[in-house]
């Protein structure tokens, strides 16, 4: 074991022409039977969006089932690798198509793993996109806890920041970077060697 | 537009920039403290106000600690068919040579313990050796290369390594304060095999006098952290009459303690 890990740097404002790629955002083409749009606005502590931010997924398909294919820079149309990225733009809007996941093991919740870049943002952040009840005459505040303990461990105000909104497209979720509506961003803990 | 105008430091009616000096005195002041709620003093703080940009966009919640899941224990896969050998030279995407020092940088990329992390995903982005990068923001008025893009890509072998060849960055002004000059530097972005391992980062080279002056790399606040992103020169892999070797290591942290 070693603990000379090496630092993150912040992307920058000049990732453009390097990282996003066509397909990037496209995890299953938009005319898959069960395409969705997942959607937001990135946006700082002014409630300005984020034009340079950069947003990466990770995520089951909807059998729970992750990935572990490659082929997600060069999509064949039929692979679901699970993964994508996606740059937003002036508007600091960003897109992804892809398939709402389902949960990966027996009592998990569902949800889509999200690394974010941007100039200005010194480390990647982590957070989680969970989705909102199927039903949407459920109370969106029920979402997971019972089954989650990271939802649960959370204030409400602030675990809503982790649940998706349904809309007809699919799913909306922002990114608040800092202040009124914080995203809750994660540090994940020590792991035990899995060897 | 002629150049003396691209280099008027202040638009009319905005505030002064901040001089070299002051950002000096506010990167003092800050010193070695990680930071209140700091994730870990091995990564850069996130609130740096010296880095004027960190300044409405880090978090102000401190991060909230959790136990990775199945999904972020796992990660994206690469192979073959994401990646061409041969976009791991950056000197062979155009018709003719880059202007500039023709260099070699290669490493390993391991894990929290230290293991080698074969067949994963490794991107590079840099400016050119006169400083400028291939993107519409950036403005500064050096010139461009036809025959450099300063972009790569490659999966590290079974032994974790990785390799690429291009061509020197040079440094280059930008606007966080007056005179501001970032070191050179290549953008690296890495894959673990779990999701917790993401990691985009910079690479340096040694000995650069613009270190102590750049907010950027002085957000890792300890000092010693900050060198593991400082390669070192490497005679072994320099290439008699072709290039010049830069050796750099990453070791990708998936197993972060929480505040």
């Amino acid at each position: 074991m070693t603990s000379a890990y090496t630092p993150g740097q912040t992307v920058g404002p000049f990732f453009g022409y390097a990282l996003p790629y066509p397909g990037g955002n496209e995890l299953v083409p938009p005319d898959h039977p069960r395409a969705i749009r997942l959607h937001g606005t990135v946006r700082d502590g002014d409630g300005s969006p984020v034009p340079d931010a950069l947003l990466e997924i990770w995520q089951a398909d909807e059998h729970g089932r992750l990935g572990g294919e490659p082929g997600s820079l060069d999509r064949d149309g039929y692979t679901f690798t699970g993964w994508g990225r996606a740059a937003t733009g002036n508007d600091g809007r960003y897109t992804f198509t892809t398939v709402e996941p389902a949960p990966s093991g027996p009592g998990a919740p569902a949800y889509i793993a999200v690394a974010v870049f941007a100039r200005g943002l010194l480390d990647r952040l982590f957070t989680r996109i969970y989705l909102p009840p199927a039903d949407a005459d459920e109370d969106p505040d029920s979402a997971g806890p019972a089954a989650d303990g990271v939802l649960a461990g959370l204030p409400l105000e602030r675990r809503r920041t982790l649940i998706a909104e349904r809309d007809e497209h699919g799913l909306r979720f922002d990114v608040v970077l800092q202040g009124d509506g914080e995203t809750v961003f994660l540090a994940h803990t020590g792991t035990p060697d899995p060897q | 537009m002629p150049a003396s105008s691209t280099r008027t430091s202040t638009p009319p009616g905005a505030p002064a920039l901040p001089t070299q000096g002051e950002i000096n005195a506010e990167m003092s002041r800050i010193g070695g403290d990680p930071g209140p709620g700091a994730a870990s003093a091995m990564q850069p703080r996130l609130d740096y106000p010296p880095y004027r940009s960190s300044l409405r966009r880090h978090p102000s919640r401190a991060l909230v600690a959790v136990d990775p899941g199945v999904v972020e224990r796992s990660g994206p896969v690469f192979g073959d068919r994401d990646v061409d050998p041969l976009d791991a030279d950056l000197t062979i995407a155009h018709r003719g040579e880059p202007i500039g020092e023709r260099i070699v940088i290669a490493g390993r990329v391991l894990d929290s313990w230290g293991r080698p992390v074969p067949g994963q995903l490794v991107e590079v982005w840099q400016a050119n050796a006169a400083g400028r990068y291939v993107h519409r923001r950036d403005q500064h008025p050096a010139p461009l290369d036809p025959n450099f893009t300063g972009t790569g890509r490659c999966l590290t072998g079974p032994d974790g390594s990785y390799r690429f060849v291009t061509i020197k960055p040079g440094p280059y002004p930008w606007r966080n304060h007056q005179n501001a000059w970032r070191p050179a530097h290549v953008h690296f972005s890495l894959f673990g095999t779990r999701f917790t391992e993401r990691l985009v980062t910079q690479m340096y080279f040694p000995g650069d006098p613009l270190f102590e002056l750049d907010p950027i790399f002085r957000s890792i606040t300890d000092p010693a952290v900050a060198t593991r992103l400082v390669a070192r020169y490497d005679h072994d892999l320099t290439v008699s009459e072709w290039a010049t070797g830069y050796r750099w290591d990453v070791v990708l942290d998936g197993r972060r303690v929480g505040p």
